[in-house]
């Protein structure tokens, strides 16, 4: 197979689990946990491939997302594009830092969403009061060493097209 | 995003959710397999059982229905009396919820059927035991139900022992209603049975919504607080009703162009 096509059929592929994860269905316990897997996909591509997944890129997923989920066609497709914009701008200097580093800017980048989702949803409805509203921030980063690792063993795998 | 608010880009928005369906059924696939595994596997005593159960109910609810067809044609000799008929010709649709959370903090639940179906926004939705909520979204082949329970959802109701008309509004809870402004001396009590008032145009009258659990005066605040328990256990539904009702088709009808926005039909309160 083409490189090319092997690393979209990849992104694709992960694209399509993240959103699945992100809609699973679980307890409400739980559902408050559930961390923005669709961000961290986009985090993970922009930071790993930020020449061919880039801002555009984002905001197509950000926009399949809005309509996944049932929000206003635009607000994930803005917040991903900004976050991707970030992780373009420094992932030169975000590969040489320390995992803690990374994961503070992961951190940062997920409370970032967090804070603009809820900036948009109280402009046009009620918004989430709960502070579980926040908690995703928080799983989504324990969450990133998951994806690092499932990243590492797909590179290290007879089907990586590096 | 603005000219999604306005409902200015549905076309898109279809486009969309028919890319995001696959996503949606994948999610919903292993409860499916789960639950005609576990259709199959149950054992042909408890079938047998099971099937006597719903035989019996089958009967006595025959039996109800003979009474209830009489009784509707006396009340449509009185009405006529009076001179305000209304038709009860109600047509409905079964659709099965899909197994996907949508968003935590919100109740939206999502079902397998849409505009394919001629589904549109403001539909009231029920189940066999009472109001389940209305359809905010459709798409071609799915559309979005707000659940009566939602912090943005509100139902006009009538206390059905007298008449007493409220509006109950969701709180965020799955199991609770709110009855707001309700004075501290206000004739309801834990038990009463709150059915739809009919009143916001958008459910039909008389199906049952809740039942009051719990009435607190508030002497300080002027107004009772009031707690009520839908009918429905909403967290446990499978399958629910989409309704056709004469006000919905009205409403429909007469203003064709306020229909794809959701935000207008939203909250459903009228003073009461």
């Amino acid at each position: 197979m083409h490189p090319n096509s092997s690393a979209l059929l990849w992104v694709l592929l992960s694209f399509a689990i993240a959103m699945a994860l992100r809609i699973i269905s679980l307890p409400p316990l739980l559902a408050s946990f559930n961390p923005d897997w669709v961000l961290l996909a986009v985090l993970y591509w922009s930071l790993v491939q930020p020449d061919r997944f880039g801002v555009a890129s984002a905001w197509v997923m950000g926009l399949l997302t809005d309509s996944l989920t049932g929000r206003l066609l635009g607000q994930h497709a803005f917040v991903y594009a900004i976050v991707a914009y970030f992780c373009v701008r420094f992932y030169l200097r975000l590969r040489v830092f320390p995992i803690t580093q990374q994961l503070a800017f992961v951190f940062l980048c997920l409370l970032l969403s967090r804070f603009l989702l809820f900036w948009f949803e109280a402009l046009h409805s009620h918004p989430p009061l709960s502070w579980q509203y926040w908690l995703p921030a928080l799983t989504g980063v324990l969450g990133w060493p998951i994806i690092l690792a499932i990243a590492n063993w797909r590179r290290q795998s007879a089907w990586s097209f590096k | 995003m603005v000219a999604d608010h306005y409902g200015q880009i549905n076309p898109l928005r279809s486009v969309l959710s028919i890319l995001v369906y696959p996503v949606q059924l994948l999610v919903h696939i292993p409860v499916d397999i789960s639950e005609t595994l576990g259709a199959h596997l149950s054992s042909r005593s408890r079938l047998l059982k099971e099937n006597k159960l719903l035989r019996e109910e089958n009967t006595r609810l025959k039996q109800r229905t003979l009474k209830y067809e009489a009784l509707e044609k006396e009340n449509m000799r009185l009405r006529a009396f009076l001179d305000n008929s209304f038709k009860l010709g109600e047509n409905v649709l079964v659709a099965e919820l899909l197994s996907v959370t949508l968003v935590p903090y919100e109740h939206l639940v999502l079902v397998d059927k849409g505009s394919r179906f001629g589904i549109h926004v403001g539909q009231p939705v029920l189940s066999a035991e009472g109001v389940v909520g209305q359809v905010v979204r459709v798409s071609p082949l799915t559309s979005e139900i707000l659940l009566i329970t939602d912090p943005s959802h509100a139902i006009p109701v009538q206390v059905n022992r007298n008449g007493l008309r409220a509006i109950a509004v969701g709180n965020g809870e799955i199991d609770q209603l709110e009855v707001p402004n309700l004075p501290n001396n206000v004739d309801i009590k834990p038990g009463d049975l709150l059915v739809s008032s009919g009143l916001g145009q958008v459910f039909p009258p008389g199906y049952p919504v809740a039942e009051v659990v719990e009435v607190s005066p508030q002497p300080a605040r002027g107004f009772a607080k009031v707690l009520a328990r839908p009918k429905v256990p909403l967290d446990r539904i499978r399958e629910v009703l989409i309704t056709w009702t004469d006000a919905t088709s009205k409403q429909f009808l007469a203003h064709p162009e306020d229909q794809p926005t959701t935000h207008t039909t939203r909250t459903t309160g009228n003073a009461p």
